[in-house]
């Protein structure tokens, strides 16, 4: 890809942006429609387009197959254990009213985390999806 | 705490499965995969007998209050179903270790396990969740993870199975959603009680019927019952020896205990009485003990022909619903609990010979008997239960079903029960001869390391997971307590939240 000069350029200008509507998608999860699931699947495409642009073995060295896998468990495990600390703080689980003094500012928190935890497993998944499938046709 | 330990079944191997794959030890994975159903089972036990002194589990998720939010419900019927299932997990895995180490590649046995807890999470919360969309959630939990569990066996011919199972199960899996949108739609609520009061309302509706239709079709391809069995042959056989165990014992058991749940709990009972499924269950049962006992004649692989046994013991099950008595379903959920006990041991077996022999051919495995007597001694055991001979726990379930089947004198019933035991005496009968009455062949053997550990000897694991379930098998043909009053228990429930709607 190196005489591609476009296409690096406007991937480079792109990448940024496309990072940070996913964050903002992420975060603004608990107020309009979005969330982690959708976040997750940006924030992947992004590193999905470096990996197009600048080759499989750039991408893999910013987020090695442990990396993601580790991500990919830390989102399953970030999201059932504000369930466990909703049970251990005297809730139900994933009640989310009981981890703050305020119950809507509970609601934020627990929201904000899950979500967080979803985006984190989406993103991790979609690439890992990927670099599986790419890597196989690169052996071939 | 009994509260909470609905929710706690199903937390547990939900943290541990994640926390295996980024530890990523296969020693450590066995380990926390025992630690795990150990504790499930022993949770599942408390809240089994809990209920069935009489208390009741609410519990709602995230503290919304039950038609809105998502609630467990938590009765004498799947706190048994419940029990059964980690039951079979605890002790599949207690016989895992070896065979897992021979069978599975070492980089993946971290994420053979995770899968492994994932599937029973997903059984799990099916028996658990009194909502019925979050139960189609669980099911493709369950369903996903055997999906890659079955892919993971050594044959290449697993893939095709495993494919073959995805495409038929994810069919079935859309039935049952589009069953439950419908459901939906006719009454804006999705929690299972709250349906049942809200169903009598909108009965005569063309949509309630498809709905019914579709979610009746859905699960019973999940659960293999007779013309949509086609899946159920190839994923046991070619998957490895503990998916076979754990899938044979419990997967099917579940989808039925869904069926259950859906037919007399979400519709009414009289709606069932008055459409044409009670008839078709029967014709559809007996079918299936003739055709799954024929066909499990005709085989030669000890896993295979356990396969074809299994839609014919599924044949009875489903008899047992369609019977559509206190006792018929009281004989099917016995059968559940009894034919899993049976179905796992069997399928040790198979994965002992695997282990040893590295092949479940009748041919290789002829006149063995009695160089493995350990094994062999609990085929025995398993062969006579599946027969029904008195004193094991066969007799109990087929005991059952034969008198409620005759209370209704349902003649057919009754012969297709009597053909059915007599194949299976046969098929049976077929695998002992092979085993002890022909001379041994040695050539057949082939990649088992010669003069090696694993030929000679048998891992204690296994002879652990073996023997107590064949013991059991014994213990429950003759206590009944705990399976026939559990059943009964469960039964009067069902029946009891009938005669509460109007």
């Amino acid at each position: 890809m190196r005489d591609n000069l476009i296409l690096r350029v406007i991937a480079k200008a792109l990448i940024p942006v496309i990072l940070l509507y996913a964050f903002y998608v992420q975060f603004h999860g608990d107020f309009s429609p979005g969330g982690g699931f959708q976040a997750g699947v940006i924030f992947s495409t992004a590193i999905l387009l470096y990996a197009l642009v600048f080759g499989m073995d750039k991408a893999a060295d910013v987020l090695s197959d442990r990396v993601l896998i580790a991500l990919a468990s830390g989102g399953v495990l970030l999201y059932a254990g504000v369930g466990v600390a909703s049970l251990l703080l005297g809730g139900n689980y994933l009640d989310y009213n009981v981890l703050a003094d305020d119950p809507v500012a509970g609601q934020h928190i627990g929201i904000i985390l899950i979500e967080l935890g979803v985006g984190m497993t989406v993103a991790s998944t979609m690439l890992l999806i990927f670099f599986t499938f790419a890597r196989r046709m690169v052996i071939r | 705490m009994t509260e909470h330990i609905s929710v706690l079944l199903i937390i547990i191997p939900l943290l541990a499965a994640p926390l295996m794959v980024i530890i990523n030890s296969p020693k450590f994975s066995w380990l926390v995969s025992l630690g795990v159903t150990l504790v499930c089972t022993y949770l599942a036990y408390i809240l089994m007998t809990d209920i069935q002194r009489g208390s009741e589990v609410h519990y709602a998720m995230g503290g919304w209050a039950p038609p809105w939010g998502i609630a467990y419900l938590i009765d004498p019927l799947n706190g048994l179903v419940t029990f059964i299932v980690s039951l079979i997990a605890l002790s599949t895995i207690i016989f895992a270790r070896k065979s897992v180490e021979r069978e599975i590649d070492s980089h993946v046995i971290p994420l053979f396990y995770a899968a492994f807890l994932l599937c029973f999470l997903g059984l799990v919360g099916i028996c658990l969740t009194g909502d019925i969309f979050n139960m189609f959630v669980f099911l493709e939990i369950s369903s996903l993870s055997s999906y890659a569990l079955i892919g993971m066996g050594k044959n290449r011919r697993a893939l095709t199975a495993s494919f073959h199972y995805l495409i038929l199960g994810t069919l079935g899996a859309t039935f049952f959603l589009l069953g439950i949108g419908m459901l939906l739609a006719a009454t804006g609520t999705l929690n299972m009680q709250d349906l049942s009061m809200l169903l009598p309302a909108v009965e005569n509706r063309p949509l309630l019927h498809t709905a019914f239709a579709l979610i009746v079709v859905g699960l019973a391809l999940k659960a293999a019952v007779f013309p949509l069995h086609l899946w159920l042959p190839n994923a046991y056989t070619y998957a490895p020896s503990t998916v076979s165990i754990f899938l044979s014992a419990t997967s099917t058991k579940v989808a039925l205990y869904a069926l259950i749940r859906c037919l007399y709990d979400v519709f009414s009972f009289n709606y069932m009485l008055d459409s044409w499924l009670p008839q078709a269950l029967l014709l559809v049962g007996t079918v299936a003990v003739i055709y799954g006992s024929w066909l499990a004649i005709g085989q030669s692989e000890v896993k295979k022909m356990l396969a074809y046994s299994s839609v014919a013991q599924i044949g009875y099950i489903v008899i047992g619903i369609g019977l559509l008595s206190d006792a018929g379903l009281r004989a099917s959920l016995v059968h559940i609990f009894n034919h899993a006990l049976m179905k796992g041991m069997l399928f040790m077996v198979a994965g002992i010979l695997v282990y040893r022999l590295n092949s479940t051919r009748y041919q290789s495995i002829s006149g063995m008997g009695k160089r493995m007597p350990i094994t062999f001694g609990a085929l025995i055991i398993g062969a006579l239960s599946l027969i029904g001979v008195p004193g094991t726990v066969g007799f109990i379930s087929k005991w059952n079903l034969a008198q409620a089947a005759l209370a209704q004198q349902q003649w057919i019933v009754v012969v297709a029960l009597l053909v059915g035991s007599l194949m299976a005496v046969i098929y049976c009968w077929k695998l002992i001869e092979i085993l002890y009455f022909q001379p041994a062949t040695k050539s057949r053997i082939s990649k088992v390391e010669q003069g090696g550990d694993s030929v000679a000897r048998m891992p204690v694991g296994m002879i652990v997971a073996l023997w107590s379930m064949a013991l059991l098998c014994i213990y429950f043909g003759f206590n009944t307590e705990l399976t026939l009053q559990g059943a009964q228990l469960a039964v009067d429930a069902l029946f009891a939240t009938r005669e509460v709607l109007p």
